[in-house]
């Protein structure tokens, strides 16, 4: 295979986000509005992290069969530095408010459904039955962040300004997703990776929709992060990354080669 | 245990003889094991007594889930940080399901947050210790859901049926829970040198505490025997503390680690292990407010609480506004 070091830099991709927002979610434990949110933050960062897991398992897959070390999840999550992450910049922004946390899953797992879904029909089969495992579980985030956004857009006056504040803080690092670079190409061409280009217009109409029953406007900044290859997925990240990952990474940074 | 201590409201257990036909109606039920349900008549002693255990219980899954949290985004492995979720995700079930059932009992799960944040309703003390180290989260699996195990499988056959219910299926999880701390601290203590000091100082810091879990001596309290004789607490606290040590002490031989306790030793005569006196200086301290993490674990609740007011209001405001359209 050709494509061997594209594959193993997109998985990361695949894998990076999940994990990332899952770290953000483990922040929230006992600190949500309510038990059940608490219980149910956590149940999406439990299926987040899972899916992370398998991602990385087929990485290091990957990364062996093309003569690297097959590093294993570990080593994946917890040695590498802030460049070698390859996810969203929109999964690693700080929780802020539960307006801000939801918001920012909800456009996350709109993109997140789509490209999953897309994903089960890759050439890879791995790549495949990972999604299609992960789409199921994707199916409930989504429907979950979507009726938060709707309960605080119409909800009091303060929610509905809290979730438009959060909608327009984060837009900005919504038009990575749909961006598409070498890496991505190589492998749309070769029917493994998903076409995030044909993903925009069906996030856009589904975003739009959820917003109009919210009684929230859609964002009419154009402004984008992360635009022509500078992004997270190719390992440009904001300040607060580094943060997360030394909070996330501290053990195995400390105690190189402790087995837990 | 997580409710360590329960008033009853009693001053002596009541005889036969003393008792009102009610009363003696009752007390026969509960001798014949016919499980209360909430729409049975019962004292109001009884009634106010299971209010109080239950939501101390509730209440200590709920802060039990704060020294955990504290190690979720550091937890050294995927494997530990998914297992960590999953259990602290459970103890927030815990919290619903033991809610709910004082629910049955006629107050409000708002109620009874509102008095733990008033600094009203008790915890256990165990939650009022820090976690300082990774092996503290294997040390509050193996010992203190050990501890919890240990006092709710009794529980299960306890006199009001809401209760017994939500105990059989919180039991079913505890023992994941203590399994996966006791593989923390195999773990560690098979590790390296750094590891297995810092298994064995979370021993060393976790062990009396957990023994305190399971309350004052049992010839303290009137309460236990009222409660006792209801059926809400089957085995006293000093016979379930020492089947803890019991089943503990070979468990801590068996990771190589020693139990910071000089007085403990095998009394082949007795047939359990002999340990030393618990520093009740100390319990009291804790229970009363002053242990080393009381005022931090309501202050992240009270402010949890207080972040999460116009949510819970939005919400609300929501559902009405919803159920207005629904109607015209
Ligand atoms: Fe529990
Ligand atoms: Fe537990």
């Amino acid at each position: 295979m050709t494509v061997e070091r594209e594959l193993f830099d997109y998985l990361l991709r695949l894998a990076d986000s999940p994990l990332i927002l899952a770290q953000r979610l483990g922040e929230w434990v006992g600190k949500a509005p309510a038990i059940e949110e608490d219980v149910a933050l956590t149940n999406v960062g439990l299926d987040l992290l899972g899916q992370a897991r398998l991602w990385f398992g087929h990485a290091g897959d990957v990364e062996r069969r093309a003569g690297g070390p097959g590093r294993d999840e570990d080593q994946l999550a917890f040695l590498r530095d802030t460049r070698e992450f390859r996810n969203l910049l929109l999964v690693e922004q700080p929780n802020g408010n539960f307006a801000d946390t939801l918001a920012r899953q909800f456009l996350f797992d709109r993109w997140h459904f789509l490209v999953l879904r897309a994903l089960t029909a890759s050439r890879d089969a791995r790549i495949g039955e990972i999604a299609a495992k992960a789409v199921k579980e994707v199916a409930y985030h989504r429907q979950r962040s979507a009726d938060w956004v709707i309960r605080l857009g119409d909800g009091t006056e303060l929610s509905h300004t809290r979730m438009q504040a959060a909608i327009d803080r984060l837009w900005t690092f919504t038009g990575e997703m749909f961006a598409v670079d070498a890496v991505e190409l190589a492998l749309i061409d070769a029917g493994i990776a998903a076409d995030v280009r044909a993903l925009e217009a069906p996030w856009r109409d589904e975003v739009a929709t959820v917003l109009g029953e919210a009684t929230l406007a859609v964002p009419a900044s154009t402004h984008m992060q992360g635009r022509g290859g500078r992004g997270g997925k190719q390992g440009h990240h904001g300040e607060a990354f580094g943060h997360l990952l030394a909070e996330m990474q501290f053990l195995q940074r400390a105690y190189p080669g402790a087995r837990w | 245990m997580y409710a360590q201590m329960v008033e009853t409201g009693v001053s002596a257990v009541r005889a036969q003889a003393e008792m009102t036909p009610e009363e003696r109606a009752f007390q026969a039920r509960i001798d014949a094991d016919i499980k209360i349900e909430p729409k049975d008549p019962m004292p109001d002693a009884y009634r106010r007594t299971l209010v109080r255990q239950i939501s101390q219980h509730a209440h200590s899954e709920i802060v039990g889930m704060l020294p955990e949290g504290n190690w979720v985004t550091r937890a050294p492995t995927l494997k530990r940080k998914a297992i960590l979720m999953a259990k602290i995700q459970d103890e927030g079930g815990h919290g619903l399901y033991l809610y709910s059932a004082a629910e049955t009992l006629g107050v409000s799960r708002d109620q009874l947050i509102a008095e733990l944040h008033a600094g009203r309703a008790k915890y256990s003390s165990i939650f009022n210790y820090p976690t300082l180290s990774w092996a503290d989260i294997g040390a509050i699996g193996w010992l203190v859901d050990g501890a919890a195990i240990m006092n709710q499988i009794p529980l299960c056959r306890c006199s009001y049926g809401p209760y017994a219910r939500a105990m059989v299926r919180i039991c079913k999880e505890e023992s994941f829970h203590q399994r996966q701390g006791y593989d923390i601290m195999l773990a560690m203590a098979q590790g390296t040198a750094a590891q297995k000091a810092m298994a064995q100082d979370a021993l060393d810091r976790w062990w009396w505490p957990s023994l305190m879990m399971f309350g004052p001596s049992d010839a303290e309290s009137v309460h236990s025997a009222q409660s006792a004789a209801w059926k809400i607490k089957i085995l006293s606290n000093d016979e379930l503390r020492q089947r803890f040590v019991d089943q503990t002490v070979p468990q801590a031989e068996y990771l190589g680690l020693a139990v910071p306790d000089p007085e403990l030793r095998w009394s082949p005569e007795r047939g359990h292990y002999d340990f030393g006196a618990i520093d009740w200086t100390e319990f009291y301290a804790v229970i009363k407010g002053d242990g080393p993490c009381n005022r931090d674990r309501m202050a992240v609740r009270v402010q949890a609480w207080e972040d999460g007011a116009w949510v819970r209001e939005a919400a609300m405001a929501h559902a009405e506004r919803r159920a207005a359209r629904q109607a015209a």
